[in-house]
């Protein structure tokens, strides 16, 4: 399986998170992670979907999903021309004796201390899928208590957008 | 006197794919006059009004109540059926019949979830129906309410769209592109849900509303890059099948069909949903491909070259196993629905666009290959084909008991009622037989319940394409399992003057099943026969139901006929009744198979023409 992260303009209307995840669920396509929030103009939300498959299969998910009347737009956003991101909050055990080795971890990857008190530090990190990764590697020997981690978000890089003057291509429409 | 279906249609045809101005115009035409101060029932009776709605098949209830108030004095009729199921296949059958758009309307909860069955019958077959459901009061929302369920959620898998509406002034908006979308692009069902206090809330109406459907832009003509191509590899092909399905129908691109098909030479083969787009009585007609399909259609389609989908989608009982499925074909896909293209079988050219505006592109095409001088000679590709067919013909035994046999009722039925008639069928063996042996010559005369398989569906889309098409003689072809379903439209087809006529093929049994029980099961018939049985499972000589009492008691004429010397006079005898629907019980024999048959998973290599007979395909000839 390959990992596709897809960006999805959808109108801003109650019931479409249903119908984008009831499509997922009965063409039997997985989901990966998704993500849905407001986007620049208040009418459409965007949602980012991580989803894991083939290309063949691929081309069906975005077909299918073009076929939803809500949906406006979809890109693939992937590899060296996209930038993507998730959050992370991780509650870790940090006696006051490991203390320590629990906030270099946190300054060697960026991530912030956003609550502390006598048993645990909680870190907030943002990155790549892969930086998460590894960050929760180094703590879980330390002891992760809680965690709650957001899908990915991206962004293509470079001056074009998916709405507006000189858009990004989409995948094929739909009927 | 008899109009065919699509001829009643075809004002609204040329149309039905310009999208946003076609509303605009045909509203404009109807003049509707702005009002304030109205209800949202009123708003919304005045917009099916303006929208062309002729009539609506439903049901009142609770919550879709004050829509009947002003529907009592609207010219919009309003056909009262006996179950909400009745309802949506009407509104099916109609618009299967005219080419318009059919409407269903039902009452919260139960009302609602009775169209679930049609609306997905719908979908699989892409009809365009518009279904209107009442909703409880928006406060009442998500509290489990009385007659509460949540309509939009259950029916976003099967239909095209849905909409709730949560203010009155939306009305004519929301059925405008309802109506919009069931009837472009892809066809298909939208359900509109309407709760209570939004019929009753004042508003104000005006027509035409702006369509608001940006993501909705379906590709209605063709690449022509891809046109050129398929053309050059149908002009390139040595063994070319033009493999027709319910699209071209849905397009009204059977004149368009006609001149490829003379143009190519091509055989051409038509699915069950597009039985009628292609004569029967053409040579070039091998009939119907898949799991009954005809010898020559489905082989042809396995040793073509070339395969021209049209409109179609490789269904499973179309392709058999799909890893076997036409193995040396190239194939030229094109679909009004992107989704449809690739998705069971790799397409070499696809072609995305509407069927009337593709082939008309590429019999052009095609001319312009033939001027360049690239004619195929397919002469011995027909020797083929016509040795296959000469060899394994439609046909049928007669039962050795000496019961009546079902294949020959209805074929004099198609003989006599002729191609003039619509047929309508139910799902088992009765529409097999109905789709093999009775001669399509028109579209819109065959209409069935192709994708999902519906029992039940024959009496009430005969009662919609009789109510669409009043002066055409209408029969729904049924079984005595599929008739038990749904035979209470009978009562609505006797008091709303809806003369059908149903032909129950009356085997006693759930014949189809008890086909796979005799073939792959044993002969042990589980629960598949109807009839009152002794002990010993023989049969009792009592009928329950009696469907001529039944039929009588439903106010319709009842006629029965047992045997095969009255086969013709009973057909002519209902022929001449056409002041009440008629039921006619053939009772026939129950061990009557359907065959050709292409076993559930088997490979289409793997037909068989009739029980052990396994056709010889000469292998080295082509």
């Amino acid at each position: 399986m390959t990992r596709h992260t897809l960006s999805v303009l959808v109108e801003n209307k109650s019931g479409v998170l249903a119908r984008v995840s009831a499509l997922f669920s009965r063409r039997g396509f997985n989901i990966e992670s998704l993500a849905v929030g407001p986007t620049e103009n208040p009418d459409l939300s965007r949602m980012t979907i991580v989803v894991d498959a083939e290309s063949q299969p691929l081309e069906q998910i975005t077909k299918q999903l073009n076929k939803l009347i809500e949906i406006i737009k979809i890109v693939e956003l992937d590899g060296g021309a996209a930038v993507q991101r998730e959050l992370l909050l991780v509650k870790v055990r940090a006696p006051l004796a490991e203390r320590t080795q629990v906030l270099q971890t946190a300054e060697l990857f960026r991530a912030r201390v956003i609550d502390v008190n006598t048993d645990t530090v909680t870190l907030e990190a943002t990155g790549t899928p892969d930086k998460l990764q590894a960050l929760l590697a180094v703590l879980a020997p330390l002891g992760i208590k809680e965690m709650a981690q957001s899908g990915t978000v991206a962004l293509g890089r470079g001056p074009r957008a998916m709405s507006g003057a000189g858009t990004l291509r989409p995948v094929e429409r739909s009927a | 006197m008899t109009t065919t279906p699509h001829e009643a249609a075809t004002r609204e045809a040329a149309e039905s794919l310009t999208g946003v101005e076609t509303t605009a115009r045909s509203v404009a035409e109807s003049a509707a006059e702005p009002a304030t101060g109205i209800t949202g029932a009123q708003s919304l009776v005045r917009s099916l009004e303006a929208v062309g709605v002729d009539v609506v098949f439903g049901i009142p209830g609770g919550a879709i109540l004050p829509a009947y108030d002003p529907l009592f004095d609207s010219a919009v009729r309003h056909v009262l059926v006996r179950h909400e199921q009745g309802a949506g296949h009407a509104a099916t059958g109609y618009a299967q019949a005219t080419g318009r758009v059919g409407v269903c309307m039902a009452t919260s909860g139960p009302g609602a979830t009775n169209l679930v069955t049609p609306l997905a019958d719908a979908y699989m077959d892409s009809v365009p129906v518009v279904a209107i459901t009442g909703q409880v009061p928006s406060a009442a929302i998500g509290t489990d309410a009385f007659q509460e369920a949540d309509i939009r959620g259950i029916t976003m898998p099967i239909t095209k769209h849905n909409f709730l509406v949560t203010h009155a002034a939306e009305i004519p908006q929301r059925i405008a592109e309802a109506f919009h979308l069931a009837s472009t692009g892809r066809p298909g069902p939208v359900l509109v849900d309407i709760p209570k206090d939004v019929l009753q809330a004042t508003t104000d109406f005006s027509w035409p509303p702006r369509l608001d459907l940006p993501g909705y832009k379906p590709t209605t003509r063709p690449h022509g890059k891809q046109v050129r191509e398929a053309a050059a590899m149908i002009a390139a092909a040595a063994r070319p099948v033009l493999y027709v399905g319910g699209g071209v129908l849905k397009a009204r691109a059977t004149e368009e069909l006609a001149e490829l098909a003379e143009l190519t030479g091509a055989p051409v083969v038509t699915t069950l949903m597009a039985r009628g787009a292609f004569p029967d009585s053409s040579p070039q007609h091998l009939g119907m491909p898949g799991m009954h399909g005809t010898v020559a259609a489905v082989t042809a389609l396995q040793k073509s070259d070339v395969i021209v989908a049209l409109g179609a989608r490789f269904d499973d009982r179309v392709t058999g196993a799909l890893d076997s499925f036409a193995p040396d074909a190239l194939v030229v896909h094109a679909d009004i629905d992107p989704a449809e293209i690739g998705k069971n079988r790799k397409a070499d050219v696809p072609i995305v666009g509407d069927a009337k505006e593709t082939i008309g592109q590429l019999v052009e095409a095609l001319r312009a290959e033939h001027a360049a001088g690239r004619t195929p000679d397919l002469a011995a590709w027909w020797e083929q084909l016509d040795d296959w067919r000469n060899r394994y013909p439609l046909g049928y035994d007669e039962p050795e008991d000496g019961a009546l046999s079902p294949q020959y009722v209805i074929e004099r039925l198609g003989a006599i009622a002729g191609p003039d008639a619509i047929y309508t069928s139910g799902v088992g063996q009765h529409q097999m037989w109905a789709a093999q042996f009775i001669k399509y010559e028109k579209p819109g005369t065959w209409l069935n319940s192709g994708g999902l398989g519906t029992m039940g569906y024959a009496v009430p889309a005969a009662m919609g394409a009789k109510y669409g098409c009043p002066d055409t003689t209408v029969w729904a072809i049924d079984g005595d399992g599929c008739f038990q379903m749904t035979n209470q439209e009978l009562a609505t087809c006797a008091i709303e003057g809806i003369p059908i006529k149903v032909a129950v093929i009356n085997n006693g049994n759930l014949g189809m099943v008890r086909q796979w029980q005799t073939l792959f099961y044993e002969g042990r018939y589980s629960n598949t026969k109807l009839h009152a049985r002794n002990a010993d499972g023989t049969p009792k000589p009592v009928r329950i139901p009696d469907f001529v009492a039944l039929a009588e008691a439903l106010g319709c004429v009842g006629l029965r006929c047992e045997s095969k010397d009255d086969v013709d006079a009973v057909i002519e005898k209902a022929m001449a009744i056409n002041d009440a629907p008629v039921v006619i019980d053939f009772t026939v024999g129950a061990d009557a198979q359907v065959w050709p048959m292409v076993a559930a998973g088997a490979s289409n290599d793997d037909i068989l023409a009739a029980r052990d007979l396994r056709p010889v395909f000469g292998e080295g000839q082509v």
